[in-house]
């Protein structure tokens, strides 16, 4: 007890309630973190005011802007549907159904995960090499994203509440519409979450499209930098793109609902149980074959064979070395940094839904959202203007990273902490907690699995980052990415196969520990 | 001492007025129940003392410090007053030791003894400790939430529905332990609950909460038996009002004159008896009917039997304006539907206060 509280005058009735969350720490960091986030969007906003409203049009009012939005719109409208069908049948298929070897498939399903977007499009130009355009892009970003969608799906199913399907069995629902009705609307939020990782990777992914030969606003914007110089040029595509993420974000955020997802009720929820597929059990068997044998069989079969046809001669023991230890190093510091400044704005986005959250949590993605080349060149020319002790430094490419791979902690997070009720928070304040000491001891520990596959995905992430590894590393620094695509860019396949192989080799531990931990259910 | 003070507190959700200047004493070590319908505000009271939501207005002072003034307030972690919600809320991803010592600092060297006597106070098996929360059965989780709130020996213990997720045989007897253990270790408890009979059989002093405003507080029996309006003693149980006449002699009305603990008003009233003080006699077939019009007698309508003690309505003979009397008998010498019976009245019927005459 504070001796001014005790000062204080008399209250009188009506007082105005005052606002719960408005000035919390936890506001704060959230509104800090934002406002870095925007930095990238602010430099292009000023690039755009500095060249003049004509200039502006010029560059964006033209038919090739049309034609890459047409691109790039066709490829997300097709692509994250198909995701989202393949990933919820493999979660229910692997999770809640009795097909064989459910464990296996489960995890082959996670496994494409260790393979790059660019390492894809690699196996498969040398696999068909006439794979090019829409249907080309569409196919491997298919093959690249699913886990993106599967991991929280499959992770969500084993949380749900069997009870409730009895439930709705009991009040005559049958088993489709249990499925339809029940379960899927449970779903909603791991859906809505990975369907907007996948769109966003898609509005920003570069190796991919590059290799297949499929003209997103991307590439044309990496394109119009390296042929040119022309600054504004690709800053106003950026532009473009930028409108394409809100879009997006907005699409997803006005149907995402602010329901409870956390369990309602004593104690935890029984195991459900599995759903018997008889006679199709072979039918259903197909699709994870299928599927694993296009997004690994493929890879694996392509980097298997260019390492016969390479021999002995492409393992540089002086150049992959020092690669492997520097990719560790970045991606190990990224992926804390970018989880633990993730932690405020995911506990908002769950405890206070509000426009205001929303308007911060679209900040937060926004970066994600801008192709690595454009959150690079902000970065380039800030620190060259502002802060050139900092140009070419660990601390910029790191901040590239952390503002690049937000959105996969957040989303995450998110998730995780949605399945830690209120209640359990309170009853720690209630046993002396402060409130960043219960977030910190029960909502983060409970949430911890989600954290921790947050994290690994952002070490995924880094792992095979290109563009913004290539712009703001220091002098000297070459990751396995960017030697990987130094190599193959040389048309030197077999050159760049090691590079490939290390990186799978690395992201498969991470890999399995994400399946592993999206498998473990809290206090199981 | 830790007496919990609650002066004039007010509270809006946007337009719905959740408490509408709630005034409350809990006396050190007792017990009181905040009883009253879902939606009275009895939750957001109880929120309100935690420190999980600040009023718009009024004081919570605990102990003679000020806990909340209007919106300042302590917050809960610094309170230092123990919380069993609902369902218990233990932690799922922590074992049963780690939840009842959660409050406990990990570095404590009595740590694993004080958890031992919290799960000896509540009387849960040490073999227990390694377990989760779901493998705990709902009246032990219950029992492990109560050890987690005592372990920081709270000034102040609040009970939100505790027991209402458990089945009935269990919830009387864990009702009837959680008393006692908080009794012994004095603790001042407050238990919220919208099951009266939970509320009189639990508490020192039942708070009957009403459109957020406390309608009365007082003993149980009190209450039960002296309700201030007629709501009150619905809500508390079942109720027999009747006009009545005051006289110097007691009471006069349709069972005839009956003793009141009203002394000095004179005139029209209502009175309120309770169905279990209203005993039957059965009269013997063939008794003339023209005798039985003058008070206490009465035909039965209809026997529910419930095994020990059962419901019966009565129909009062010569009292056409009254409606059926409900009233309770033991299964021993029950009498049948059709049965002429005298009616008399066991201790004395109390008199509601004048204004509430025609609510």
């Amino acid at each position: 007890m504070t001796a001014a509280a005790l000062r204080l005058p008399v209250p009188t009735v009506g007082r105005a309630p005052r606002r719960p969350w408005a000035w919390s720490w936890v506001a704060v960091a959230a509104v800090l973190v934002a406002l870095v986030a925007l930095l990238p969007l602010g430099f292009i906003l000023w690039v755009g005011v500095q060249s003049g409203w004509d200039t502006v049009a010029a560059l964006v009012f033209r038919p090739r802007v049309g034609e890459l939005l047409v691109n790039t719109a066709l490829l997300v409208v097709l692509t994250v549907p198909i995701c989202v069908l393949l990933a919820v049948a493999l979660a229910w298929l692997t999770e809640r159904s009795d097909l064989p070897g459910a464990r296996w498939w489960a995890w082959l399903a996670a496994a494409p995960l260790a393979v790059p977007a660019f390492v894809h499009s690699y196996a498969w130009i040398s696999v068909v090499p006439q794979l090019h355009g829409l249907s080309g892009g569409v196919l491997v970003s298919v093959l690249a994203y699913f886990p993106f969608l599967y991991l929280p799906i499959a992770a969500a199913l084993r949380r749900l509440d069997p009870a409730m399907e009895d439930s709705a069995a009991s009040l005559g629902l049958g088993p489709w519409q249990v499925f339809m009705r029940v379960v899927l609307p449970q779903l909603r939020l791991a859906i809505w979450g990975g369907g907007l990782l996948v769109g966003l990777h898609l509005l920003a992914e570069y190796g991919l499209f590059v290799m297949i030969r499929f003209d997103t606003f991307t590439t044309a914007i990496v394109d119009q930098f390296q042929s040119t110089y022309n600054g504004p040029a690709a800053n106003m595509l950026a532009g473009v793109l930028v409108l394409s993420c809100f879009l997006l974000l907005g699409a997803e955020a006005g149907t995402r609902g602010d329901e409870r997802y956390a369990r309602v009720g004593s104690g935890s929820a029984r195991q459900a149980p599995r759903s018997r597929l008889g006679r199709y059990a072979l039918w259903c068997l197909a699709l994870p074959v299928l599927t694993a044998l296009l997004s690994l069989g493929v890879p694996l079969f392509t980097l298997g064979r260019w390492l016969v046809a390479g021999g002995a001669a492409v393992w540089q023991v002086p150049e992959m070395a020092p690669a492997l230890l520097q990719t560790l190093g970045l991606a190990l510091a990224g992926a804390v940094i970018t989880t633990v400044v993730a932690v405020p704005m995911a506990w908002l986005s769950i405890r206070a839904p509000s426009r205001m959250q929303r308007a911060l949590e679209g900040c937060h993605y926004l970066a994600g959202a801008l192709p690595g080349i454009v959150v690079a060149l902000a970065l380039v020319t800030i620190t060259v203007r502002v802060a050139l002790p900092l140009y070419q430094t660990v601390f910029t490419v790191l901040l590239a990273y952390a503002l690049m791979f937000l959105p996969r902690a957040v989303v995450s997070l998110r998730a995780g902490i949605a399945q830690a009720p209120v209640e359990l928070e309170q009853a720690a304040r209630s046993l002396g907690s402060t409130p960043a000491q219960a977030l910190w001891r029960v909502t983060l520990r409970i949430a911890a699995p989600a954290a921790a596959s947050g994290a690994a995905m952002v070490f995924l992430g880094i792992t095979n980052e290109l563009t913004a590894t290539l712009l703001l590393a220091p002098n000297g620094t070459q990751t396995l990415a960017t030697a990987f695509w130094a190599h193959s860019s040389e048309i030197d396949y077999a050159g760049a196969a090691p590079f490939a192989v290390t990186m799978v080799l690395l992201s498969l531990p991470l890999t399995w520990l994400l399946y592993l931990e999206s498998r473990r259910i809290a206090g199981r | 001492m830790t007496t919990l003070e609650l002066k004039a507190l007010y509270k809006n959700y946007g337009p719905v007025r959740a408490l509408n200047g709630v005034d409350l004493v809990v006396q050190p070590g007792s017990r009181t129940a905040i009883v009253g319908p879902s939606g009275s505000g009895k939750t957001s009271l109880l929120r309100i003392i935690a420190g999980f939501e600040v009023p718009d207005s009024g004081r919570v002072v605990l102990g003679g410090a000020l806990l909340a003034d209007g919106p300042e307030a302590v917050p809960a972690h610094r309170r230092g007053i123990g919380y069993v919600p609902q369902d218990g809320a233990l932690f799922p991803h922590l074992s049963v030791s780690d939840n009842v010592g959660f409050g406990l600092a990990r570095n404590d060297p009595q740590r694993s003894q004080r958890i031992a006597e919290l799960m000896d106070m509540v009387s849960l098996d040490a073999a227990m400790l390694q377990r989760r929360p779901h493998e705990l059965s709902g009246g032990q989780q219950q029992r492990v939430a109560l050890a987690r709130a005592l372990a920081l020996r709270p000034r102040l213990m609040l009970l939100d529905e505790p027991f209402s997720a458990l089945d009935t045989g269990l919830r009387a007897a864990t009702r009837k332990a959680v008393a006692q253990l908080l009794q012994s270790a004095g603790i001042t408890t407050i238990l919220v609950t919208h099951d009266q009979a939970e509320a009189l059989s639990f508490a020192d002093q039942v708070a009957v909460m009403r459109k957020g405003r406390l309608a009365q507080v007082g003993t149980p029996s009190d209450l039960y038996l002296r309700p201030v309006d007629p709501a009150t003693a619905d809500f508390l149980g079942e109720a027999v009002v009747l006009p009545a006449t005051l006289t110097d002699d007691g009471a006069d009305c349709a069972l005839g004159c009956v003793a009141t603990y009203e002394a000095h008003r004179r005139g029209p009233a209502r009175i309120m008896l309770r169905p279990e003080q209203l005993r039957l006699t059965i009269m013997p077939a063939g008794t003339a009917q023209t005798a039985l019009t003058h008070g206490g007698y009465g035909t039965v309508l209809e026997v529910d039997f419930c095994g020990p003690v059962s419901e019966l309505n009565v129909r009062l003979l010569g009292a056409t304006d009254v409606p059926p009397l409900l009233v309770r008998s033991s299964a021993v010498e029950m009498p049948a539907v059709g049965d002429t019976v005298q009616i008399s009245v066991l201790g004395a019927a109390h008199v509601f206060a004048a204004d509430t005459v025609h609510s």
